[in-house]
């Protein structure tokens, strides 16, 4: 006979055998009976981890296609953020609560003035009409450019002449190399003073300090009082502005540039002249409060087309731009999510075709487990955890590679470089330029997908497998 | 005496695909005294592998009832019925069915981690299982590292790490050379002896003859009987 104490032991145990099988999913996966929580789990995981051990090549790659899709994820997510961010933060640098007003020059049917001479633009009464009926405005920044030839002894450069006002360093960002930049004082007096671009003044004092020295502009001399530092270009927004270098700037007091050269520009072209006459070229207008950008905007808008029959300027806001990029940027993400949505969706078809190729080969194990006592769900969660542990060890790794995405491509850049210096340059500078931006959301969301993919694409071979004849299974060569 | 199990007027018909119905078992009962060494004989078609399923709890009759250890199983669903067999029931089977890719000890330990027990007592008796049969030294073998014999003595330890009311085994020495088929059913007959209940199925009469008693199927009932006499 059985030990008795065995046979006892037996009887008090058999009751609860039938209520543990009503007892939850996840009560039954969490109850380290003996052996404290999450035992069975380890245990389950641990016979996953092993049973896909047998089978390295196939479940590598397995783990491949997963890995893939997590990869695209965070990389296309990250070079997307770096794009919008690189745009996003240009059109900052325009400043938020700006307002740009330009000179555009309307179709030729449609102009002002009469013979080879075409008025167009931004008037000096627009300014007045702005500075006086906009209440919520803190300043009012014109400014009027021009292309001119400029020399010092020997060196001649072609040279953007900006007339502005002292606030015009403020509102772009401009920060003093050396000496100072205009004064009111000097808008006031109109005196021929200049401030130079970074590399204006490089070109035109390569070996010297510029300060205190004379530069010629058609035939006018400028006393240089400064010279700013280098600033990377701002962004070219639609058509109606164009990307601005600062560094081959000059700048000079607004009413020295209309005293010496006036609103009449003439150009020679074969066989004819032709003149246009603009006299501002922008009005950037700084909106004390935020909230009153776009109400502010309408504001100038109505005010302009009162005195503008014809369209000769264009209002840029900086704001909308910058809300419309973010718009596209998140269009643009949800783009890259479903594609990359689609290569975790193939890496999941590629785990169900290993699992269901495993289930098969594996019919005699699961009826002698089933003849062994394993219920239904412990069958489904065996071959459930082989597919989330093969799904999040490519989520992981995906996630590891997601991480090396900017060296990689930094490392990329330089080696194509130094190889194809041509093609390099020839790139526009958004691509040159760009910085990939590793988004957290990315590799979570990637990381989860995976899992979850592991778990949708686990659960009908898992289910499969649970479901067979344990006697039909047990007979299985 | 005590039963260990008993099936009444059991009766097991499977519908083929044709819409054939095929009565495997056509009313048998059987008491399963405790400690009973039962060999189960037949040609194949007779049914005793259907029997055999039956009293594994893999299967349910489709009519008649089955007691073991003092319940009504034959109603009862798929995972009540894998409850009992991880407790109730201890299989060998000819062909051994160790899992490949588990150690000798991790085999042992199956039917235990089936009921949810994974304590260190419960891994204490799977190391005394394993000494039993004479397999201590090869805890963390694979399968594949042992002779046909040292296997079936896993199975052996397997079936009764967790300290079963009947022994199940289907051809126990059916893939086994003479000598190490002697030795397997000398284990038999001693767990026998320390109050195991076995039912045994085979086909070779000498093995039979090891057990207390034989029974023989034919046609889906038992021989030498009338269908509903039960044997005591």
């Amino acid at each position: 006979m059985a030990d008795p104490a065995d046979r006892v032991a037996a009887d008090r145990k058999f009751p609860t055998a039938f209520t543990r099988s009503a007892k939850g999913f996840g009560a039954w996966l969490f109850s380290g009976e003996g052996s404290g929580l999450g035992s069975k789990v380890w245990q389950t995981l641990r016979l996953g981890l092993k049973s896909l051990l047998l089978h390295k090549l196939r479940s590598g790659l397995a783990i491949l296609g997963i890995l893939i899709g997590v990869t695209a994820v965070i990389w296309l997510v990250a070079m997307g953020e770096g794009v919008s961010y690189q745009a996003q933060q240009q059109i900052k640098d325009l400043g938020a609560n700006n307002i740009i007003i330009r000179s555009t020059k309307p179709p030729a049917d449609a102009m002002r003035g009469g013979g080879f001479v075409i008025a167009y633009g931004l008037l000096r009464d627009d300014y007045e009409r702005i500075v006086e009926n906009v209440p919520t405005l803190t300043q009012v920044v014109p400014m009027r450019e021009i292309t001119r030839e400029a020399r010092y002894v020997d060196n001649v450069t072609d040279v953007q002449l900006v007339g502005c006002t002292a606030k015009y360093r403020e509102m772009n960002n401009l920060h003093m190399a050396r000496g100072r930049f205009l004064t009111d004082q000097d808008m006031a007096e109109g005196v021929n003073v200049c401030v130079l671009g970074d590399q204006t003044a490089k070109t035109l004092f390569p070996y010297q300090d510029p300060i205190g020295e004379f530069v010629q502009i058609e035939d006018a001399f400028y006393v240089v009082v400064g010279q700013t530092q280098n600033r990377t270009a701002s962004a070219g927004i639609g058509g109606s502005m164009a990307a601005k270098d600062y560094n081959s700037d000059i700048y000079i007091p607004l009413s020295t540039l209309r005293a010496r050269i006036g609103d009449l520009v003439i150009t020679s072209r074969a066989g004819s002249r032709e003149g246009e006459q603009v006299e501002l070229s922008q009005i950037t207008v700084t909106v004390r409060d935020l909230e009153q950008v776009d109400q502010t905007a309408d504001i100038i808008r109505t005010l302009l087309e009162k005195f503008h029959p014809v369209t000769d300027y264009a209002i840029v806001v900086p704001k909308e731009l910058l809300r419309q990029a973010q718009v596209l940027q998140m269009m643009f993400n949800l783009l890259l999510v479903l594609i990359a949505g689609i290569a975790l969706l193939v890496g999941g078809i590629g785990i169900m075709n290993i699992m269901l190729a495993t289930v098969t080969e594996r019919t005699r194990e699961i009826g002698i487990r089933r003849a062994l006592g394993a219920k239904q769900r412990d069958i489904v969660s065996q071959f459930l955890s082989e597919t989330i542990v093969l799904s999040a060890t490519g989520g992981l790794l995906g996630v590891f590679l997601g991480f090396l995405c900017r060296p990689a491509i930094v490392g990329t850049r330089a080696v194509m470089t130094q190889i194809f210096p041509d093609v390099m340059s020839s790139l526009p500078p958004n691509i040159r330029q760009l910085e990939p931006r590793l988004a957290a959301w990315s590799i979570i969301a990637a990381f989860m997908i995976s899992v979850g993919v592991g778990v949708l694409f686990g659960l009908y071979p898992a289910r499969r497998a649970a479901r067979m004849d344990p006697i039909e299974a047990l007979r299985h060569e | 005496m005590a039963m260990a199990a008993r099936i009444i007027d059991v009766h097991k018909h499977y519908v083929l695909k044709g819409g054939i119905t095929v009565r495997a078992l056509r009313g048998v009962s059987i008491d399963f005294p405790e400690g009973d060494f039962v060999a189960i004989m037949g040609t194949s078609g007779s049914g005793k592998s259907t029997l055999l399923n039956l009293l594994g709890c893999l299967d349910r009759a489709t009519t008649g009832q089955y007691i073991l250890a003092g319940q009504d199983v034959s109603q009862l669903d798929d995972d009540e019925l894998s409850d009992i067999r991880s407790r109730y029931l201890g299989f060998i089977f000819q062909s051994y069915n160790l899992i490949a890719q588990l150690t000798v000890v991790e085999n042992i330990e199956l039917p235990l981690s089936y009921q949810g027990n994974v304590s260190r007592e419960a891994r204490q008796r799977c190391l005394d299982m394993a000494e039993m049969v004479g397999l201590g030294e090869r805890l963390d073998h694979r399968p594949f590292q042992l002779s046909g014999g040292q296997q079936q003595r896993v199975a052996i330890a397997r079936a009764l790490v967790n300290n079963p009311r009947v022994i199940l085994a289907d051809e126990p020495t059916g893939n086994l050379d003479s000598a190490t088929g002697e030795e397997i059913m000398q284990m038999l007959e001693a767990l026998n002896a320390a109050g195991k209940t076995i039912i045994m199925v085979t086909h070779e009469p000498d093995i039979a003859a090891r057990a207390h008693r034989t029974l023989r199927m034919r046609d889906g009932l038992l021989e030498q009987h009338s269908p509903d006499a039960a044997i005591t």
